[in-house]
């Protein structure tokens, strides 16, 4: 239903004229990979995106829907408490939870193992990445309790599904997916007119709460520099109201929360009658608006390309965007056909989760790396040093996701995170390490100049060559 | 320890000369007792939009109570009364004694010129760049007031914690570290990694800086303490040394929901940090100190129906330390009655938060007021002195 049949490439085969299969991979991949080819034209890459999802299969994460399941068994343990408080039945039952949120715990680390799998192993790396992009551009996270550990699920539910069709389906199905509406604080928010606010009585303080309306126009649709006011955040707001979940059956639209009366966004009335349908018409209507044309046209030429990009890329994006009614194949299409894209000068610099990634792919880790390594190890050798280069592993500080500014990231407890990650865990993923002169060659490929190559050879042990190898320059960047 | 290392003997030391001196962007020598003045300035970020009226309640404003129903404490509710108007939160409580020591004050209703969008992440960016708007700043407004001075070295100033601190950002050199980073390179290691980023200027300057910060500190931070007590151990440990000014971040103040819960383990972290810094300071480092803790905006005068509170505009702002004129509760409060408010929102901003930052900066260096107006915060009007610094 939603795939690349709604939308038909209009460069069929050919391909730009400096195409480069090293970059497809180290721009718009996860690097170079020993074990797989690099993709030969534009082509295969954009059919990877559509193509069978052969990784989801190999690497299985866990989706909301499952996920939930967890959720229901904790609800289930603290009703239990709550009968029988001071019993044993109760200190049974606490116990039980814990386990529940533990079993979680060891879940997400687990997880993380499967996505770096992925990447590593993955034919077409650039559709590891574009559902990478969308997850951070629609950041999210369980504020309290299991559902903290929900992030992968999310993505594999809400995002991954969605990045070759409209972006106004991806938009839906994020925004009004349980995870977001718990990390914005929409499940809470009542209409002070509604049915439920008014029963509680002017006593107890019902009614909204404008986080989910404010991100929406600001990081998920039309931008912050997008052209709405303070009335349309709050107009918005109370459109949501109604949004919510449980965990039982997952999205519900709860009425007896919703506002009553018409809401007005951007000039557009949503008419009378609360209902999950006015909302879907309002994430349509800010998905067609121009300044969501522009926002996620820059957006997706920063992060795939320069944060710097040509102006012309991301004017070409923007009128795929506009032309083709939001279809994200035809602005994927536009990214990979245009010249800008293939220019060899790399400069974005990789984000801590990116650069650890593409390292265990040109270390080539096997299939079954992460198989038998328990939960405490994930942490200290991915956990831990994710987060001393500055991006815990799904636990992003704000709603806007990961900065895209490499001078961000290009810090020296960053950096130095980094080499002490290059030089200590390699050796610990791959027995035995790879010559470190041949790594170069196949880490760098045609960006491996003559002082790599030297290191390469100077260094007095295998496990620091691989690491410098790692922090070169031509690494680093993509 | 502290014996005064030049950056040139450093990088000898450390075989970094003689591979590309050229290249390398700092040369200048690092001593640590250079700069021209002698107290200590730390500015705090707070980062998520603290709620001033809650942190420090205008319990004496009769609108206060209707407003902020389950949220008004006053001192009825376990808030401490600092002055039979205004009341602290009963999660600053460990900061009492700072309070009746003269070390502690606040300055209400203040903002950036930030208005209307009430987003984080362009508040935030505005608050560091200390502009009146982000169109073509580059760089932060401490790091300009550094620019402003002479004698200045790559660490009188330290961007402290894991994250990047854009008020330091610009020109004048800084150091960025992190208390839990460690780096440990035999020096072939060093030599080759210098030698591989030799291209790269922005990686090469980070790694070296990496190489000689990681050697400058003293002592490993205990494990299993918490990372904000870290923080402010290490800016401690500076300040007490050669370093003039620490900057880092709090975060967690975004409290949309819930905010009787969620907002106490936030000033829990701001009154550790705060104690730590004045426990952690060696001789009399703390009475010559100055803290300064601003958020990017504060938050809707009304509690919202969650029982948190939105994006507003008008903040709070927090001093603390022995070269700041403590038991005061600055500002010029403009009521939460009826018309009183920002867009029948928000508290309405009386002050600028840069004019309390900038006065601060004059009192404990000595800088002009036109550097100030001009330079550090562009087209401010500092306005009268407030006498925040003793």
């Amino acid at each position: 239903m939603l795939s690349w049949a709604c939308y038909t490439a209009n460069q069929g085969s050919k391909t730009v004229r400096n195409f480069d299969p090293e970059l497809a991979e180290i721009r718009f991949g996860y690097g170079l990979s020993p074990l797989y080819d690099a993709p030969k034209n534009v082509a295969r890459m954009l059919d990877g995106l559509t193509g069978p999802d052969d990784m989801q299969r190999a690497f299985p994460i866990e989706p909301f829907v499952k996920f939930r399941a967890r959720m229901v068994e904790v609800q289930r343990q603290n009703a239990i408490r709550r009968k029988n408080r001071g019993t044993e039945l109760a200190a049974a039952a606490r116990k039980q939870r814990n386990v529940i949120n533990q079993e979680a715990r060891v879940a997400m680390f687990d997880w993380l193992g499967q996505t770096m799998l992925r990447r590593v192993h993955t034919q077409t790396a650039l559709r590891e990445r574009i559902v990478a992009f969308w997850a951070d551009h629609f950041t999210a996270r369980g504020k309290r309790g299991v559902i903290r550990r929900g992030t992968s699920p999310y993505i594999e539910d809400a995002i991954r599904p969605f990045i070759t069709g409209r972006f106004d389906d991806l938009l839906q199905a994020a925004v009004m997916h349980p995870l977001m509406l718990d990390y914005l604080d929409q499940t809470r928010s009542m209409g002070p007119a509604s049915f439920r606010a008014l029963k509680r009585g002017p006593k107890k303080a019902a009614g909204l709460n404008e986080n989910l309306a404010r991100e929406v126009l600001e990081l998920h649709t039309l931008g912050v520099d997008g052209p709405y006011t303070q009335e349309d955040v709050t107009q918005l707001a109370e459109l949501f109201t109604g949004l919510s979940f449980d965990a039982r059956n997952g999205f519900k639209f709860r009425k007896d929360f919703a506002e009553p009366g018409s809401e007005t966004v951007l000039g557009v009335d949503y008419g009378e009658e609360a209902t999950v349908k006015s909302v879907r018409a309002a994430l349509r209507d800010l998905a067609a608006h121009p300044s969501t044309a522009r926002h996620l046209a820059s957006k997706l030429a920063v992060h795939f390309v320069s944060d710097t990009p040509d102006p012309a890329l991301v004017d070409a994006l923007e009128a795929a965007y506009v032309d083709h009614d939001g279809q994200l194949m035809a602005m994927y299409d536009v990214l990979l056909n245009h010249p800008s894209s293939w220019e060899r000068s790399v400069s974005n610099f990789k984000l801590p989760i990116d650069f650890v990634s593409s390292a265990l792919r040109a270390l080539a880790i096997p299939k079954d790396a992460f198989a038998d390594r328990d939960e405490k190890w994930i942490r200290r050798f991915f956990g831990a040093p994710l987060a001393h280069m500055g991006q815990t592993w799904e636990r992003p500080i704000g709603p806007d996701g990961w900065d895209e500014d490499d001078v961000a990231w290009i810090t020296p407890q960053g950096v130095a995170a980094r080499v002490s990650w290059s030089m200590a865990v390699p050796v610990r993923m791959i027995e035995p390490l790879p010559d470190p002169r041949a790594f170069a060659e196949l880490a760098l490929g045609s960006f491996a100049n003559e002082a790599v190559r030297f290191a390469a050879s100077a260094a007095e042990s295998r496990p620091e060559a691989i690491g410098v190898v790692l922090m070169s320059p031509a690494f680093q960047r993509r | 320890m502290a014996k005064p290392v030049s950056r040139r003997d450093f990088l000898a030391r450390i075989g970094l000369i003689g591979c590309s001196l050229a290249a390398s962007p700092l040369l200048t020598p690092v001593s640590f007792a250079a700069a021209p003045w002698d107290t200590r300035l730390v500015v705090i970020i707070l980062r998520g939009g603290m709620d001033g009226l809650d942190v420090v309640q205008p319990y004496g404003d009769p609108a206060f109570k209707r407003l902020r129903g389950s949220l008004a404490l006053g001192p009825e509710g376990g808030a401490y009364d600092l002055d039979g108007y205004f009341a602290l939160h009963p999660g600053l409580a460990p900061l009492i004694p700072l309070w009746e020591a003269g070390q502690l004050s606040f300055a209400h209703a203040v903002s950036t010129p930030y208005r209307d969008k009430r987003s984080h992440f362009d508040g935030q960016d505005l608050l560091e760049a200390g502009t009146t708007s982000l169109a073509g700043v580059r760089d932060g407004w401490l790091n300009r007031m550094l620019q402003a001075v002479p004698g200045v070295t790559s660490q009188t100033a330290y961007a402290v914690g894991r994250s990047d601190m854009r008020l330091l950002q610009g020109e004048a050199e800084v150091a960025n570290w992190s208390p839990d980073a460690r780096l440990k390179l035999s020096p072939q290691a060093v030599r080759l990694l210098e030698l591989v980023t030799e291209t790269d200027p922005a990686l090469h300057a980070a790694l070296s800086e990496a190489q000689l910060l990681s050697q400058v500190q003293d002592d490993a931070p205990k494990r299993g303490k918490s990372g904000h007590v870290q923080i402010a151990e290490f800016a401690a440990a500076r300040l007490s040394q050669g370093a003039r000014i620490a900057a880092f971040s709090l975060n967690g103040w975004d409290t949309h929901s819930a905010q009787s819960r969620s907002i106490d383990a936030a000033l829990k972290r701001l009154s550790e940090t705060l104690l730590t810094l004045r426990g952690k300071m060696r001789g009399d480092t703390w009475r010559k100190t100055a803290v300064v803790a601003m958020t990017e905006f504060g938050r809707t005068a009304r509690q919202n129906g969650t029982g948190g509170t939105d994006h507003g505009t008008g903040g709070l702002m927090i001093l603390a330390g022995g070269a700041i004129k403590g038991g005061h509760v600055f500002g010029d409060w403009p009521g939460l009655g009826d018309g009183n408010l920002y867009q029948d929102r928000d508290l309405m901003p009386t002050g600028d938060v840069r004019a309390h930052a900038a006065w601060v900066m004059r009192g404990l260096t000595g800088l002009d007021r036109h550097v100030m107006e001009s330079a550090v915060f562009p087209g401010l009007d500092m306005g009268t002195d407030p006498g925040l610094i003793l």
